[in-house]
């Protein structure tokens, strides 16, 4: 594999988790057919016993991948559009994120539940979701939120590999979008860690998904008006990355946290809290937030839309603004 | 059941309304004048016109995905449909919703859905309504033969059986959920069958036979008017496109023979002939049908392309009522 989308770094290690570990299936609405992202595409006719279509049951889909993970099997569950996953949000968090918990250790869920997530493709009300504060509020389940192909490959073997339920979001705007050059074998990696993207000296900029992308545009034009930017890619979403992220804010002094989902109970404010409590004495400005307005649902008209979400302009501004403090 | 003139006429008229909306909406998103994805009801007409002619503006339905037909055939404004395609702010929903979330209120449509099975609890709410006021209306949730895979419509068909409400429960069994046939995704032909694990009447009709569904539907209509409870009504039909989209034939998950078999039972064809064979209708009548339809379309378009688009303003707005 040369240059690789997001799309084909996905399938890519899907197949190879089922060609390595009979244990392993694809469960989900339409992924015989590929699914209509066409993720899943051509993995029925290489692997047919391991790819299975679901009826449309979102809960049930959830309640068989903990049922399998539990007797030994290593489900790999699609929900369509993270937004279709609330109907099982029951089984997330009232069964699969204390089974380990309530069994005093003793039994665990090697499960993973695969979402496609975001906006910026038109999707409107019910089609461009950020779902990922929902989830990562609870303890027990794991929430992965990549930006590179070679992030979704390493760390989606993690996942499948992870003893623990996780949550993989997948940006859906980015599925096409963004290519990266990968040779071999997915990097090793664990869940749990964040990368610092870009070091710089100024500010800190932390993110995710399609977000991280945008930021990562931002620092490059902020550079060129002589603010460094550092860019934090936070990767795992739930258990956060604690020490990268204080880290880095230790050394730059000031914080920018930028994601797409709405501003009130976002991780954004989880992180503000942690950098408050924990790099106070280092801070040189207020800690501030770039979110998604406090409306019920992405609109769908494309100006709308634009108003919505952060991009890399919003982000360029809030930077300078946080810079000049 | 003796079908009037007028009725022929007024199922015809809601058809041909539903027909030449859809085609050219898919026109519009081929050609990329309006954003988004859109699940079209060509071939399906028969079931919205046949239930929708039961129906007055004060009785509820709730919709689905694939909606404009259920809001065209309930007496929707094409302007303000076509508009909301554009994202414009004349559109239903203001430029916020786009085609899976129309609703008009007015006409007791209570929305189109993006998620598959929100309709019928909220159908059941409605129907809550109706016989605590007892005010003799009724609600239709429509849904497909994929959405009765869910939890939700489940648990409000059991509800409603439970609470004899005055709701009949569509099912617009089109044999694929998305590129999924009925056999992979349930053990069931026919969706009807589990009408008696909730305790109410479940009954086929031809779905691609307006007059068919129309009295089917009068009848489980009349049943939940008159305190009996609800109907579970299912509508053997099929969608002449592609999931999504305009598309109809050289789609890998069905066959193109098949798609020429339904399409030799075209409602709309169907309901022509019988017209004119029983000489309530000529030919020159029903073809000046279309003729009226499709200058509403072309005003409706025009009126939703030149309309004014959102102020970004009115995003932050109407998040909660403040009055
Ligand atoms: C809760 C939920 N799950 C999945 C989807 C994705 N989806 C949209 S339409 C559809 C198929 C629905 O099939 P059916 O109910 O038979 O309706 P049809 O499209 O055939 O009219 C699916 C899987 C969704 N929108 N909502
Ligand atoms: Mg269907």
């Amino acid at each position: 594999m040369a240059v690789a989308t997001v799309i084909e770094a996905i399938r890519s290690t899907l197949d190879e988790a089922l060609e390595a570990d009979e244990r392993a299936f694809i469960l989900g609405e339409d992924v015989e057919a590929g699914g209509v992202f066409r993720v899943t595409e051509g993995l029925k006719a290489k692997h047919p016993a391991q790819v299975l279509d679901t009826p449309l049951a979102e809960s049930s889909i959830i309640g068989v991948a903990i049922g399998a993970a539990h007797y030994g099997l290593r489900p790999i569950a699609e929900i369509q559009f993270a937004d279709f996953i609330h109907a099982g949000f029951d089984q997330l968090c009232s069964e699969a994120s204390r089974w380990c918990y309530r069994t005093k250790g003793d039994s665990w869920l090697p499960m993973v539940v695969r979402a496609p997530w975001g906006g910026g493709v038109h999707g409107g009300q019910h089609h461009s979701q950020s779902i990922e504060a929902f989830y990562a509020h609870l303890p027990g389940i794991k929430v992965v939120a990549p930006a590179f192909p070679a992030d979704y490959r390493s760390l989606l073997k993690a996942a499948i590999a992870d003893p623990n339920p996780v949550l993989f979001l997948e940006h859906k705007r980015t599925y096409r979008l963004i290519k990266q050059e990968m040779i071999g074998a997915p990097a090793e990696t664990v869940l749990g860690r964040a990368r610092v993207t870009r070091q710089g000296r100024d500010l800190t900029i932390l993110a995710y998904g399609l977000m991280l992308i945008e930021s990562l545009a931002a620092a490059e034009t902020l550079a060129a008006e002589g603010i460094d930017c550092s860019v934090v890619d936070l990767l795992t979403l739930q258990p956060l990355d604690v020490e990268t992220i204080l880290e880095s804010v230790r050394t730059t002094g000031k914080a920018l946290i930028v994601h797409e989902d709405t501003l009130t109970g976002g991780l954004g404010g989880e992180i503000a809290a942690l950098i408050a409590e924990h790099a106070f004495e280092f801070l040189d400005a207020p800690v501030r937030r770039l979110a998604a307005p406090d409306i019920p649902a992405m609109p769908y008209h494309h100006a709308m839309e634009a108003f919505f979400m952060p991009d890399r302009d919003k982000i360029a501004k809030a930077a300078r603004d946080l810079a000049a403090y | 059941m003796d079908i009037s003139k007028e009725t022929l006429f007024d199922l015809h008229h809601r058809m041909v309304r539903i027909r030449i909306f859809e085609e050219e909406a898919g026109k519009l998103m081929e050609s990329a004048k309006i954003p988004g994805a859109l699940h079209l009801y060509v071939g399906e007409e028969a079931v919205a016109a046949g239930v929708m002619c039961n129906l007055s503006d004060q009785d509820q339905i709730t919709s689905t995905h694939r909606g404009h037909g259920h809001l065209v055939a309930k007496g929707g404004d094409f302007k303000k449909m076509y508009a909301e395609l554009y994202g414009r702010s004349t559109g239903y929903c203001g430029g916020k919703g786009g085609s899976m979330h129309i609703s008009d209120m007015d006409l007791g449509m209570l929305g189109a859905n993006g998620i598959v099975a929100g309709g019928p609890p909220i159908a059941m709410g409605a129907a809550f309504a109706n016989k605590y006021k007892g005010n003799g209306n009724v609600a239709v949730a429509f849904f497909g033969d994929g959405a009765s895979n869910e939890g939700a419509f489940h648990e409000a068909a059991n509800m409603a059986a439970t609470w004899k409400l005055p709701l009949v429960l569509c099912c617009e069994n089109n044999g694929y959920g998305e590129f999924t046939p009925q056999a992979n995704h349930q053990a069931i032909k026919d969706v009807a069958d589990r009408a008696v694990g909730y305790g109410m009447p479940g009954v086929v009709c031809d779905g691609m036979d307006a007059v068919a569904v129309y009295e089917a539907a009068h009848e489980a209509v009349a049943r939940a008017r008159r305190g009996e409870g609800p109907t579970l009504l299912e509508c053997k039909t099929y969608r002449f496109f592609d999931h999504v989209g305009i598309r109809g034939i050289g789609l890998s998950y069905r066959s193109d023979d098949e798609v020429m078999e339904w399409k030799k039972r075209d409602a709309i064809q169907a309901i022509e002939k019988r017209m004119i064979e029983v000489g309530v209708a000529t030919a020159e009548e029903l073809a000046a049908v279309h003729d009226r339809v499709k200058i509403e379309a072309a005003e409706a378009i025009a009126f939703g392309e030149a309309s004014p688009w959102p102020d970004e303003s009115t995003l932050l707005k109407d998040v909660y009522n403040n009055d």
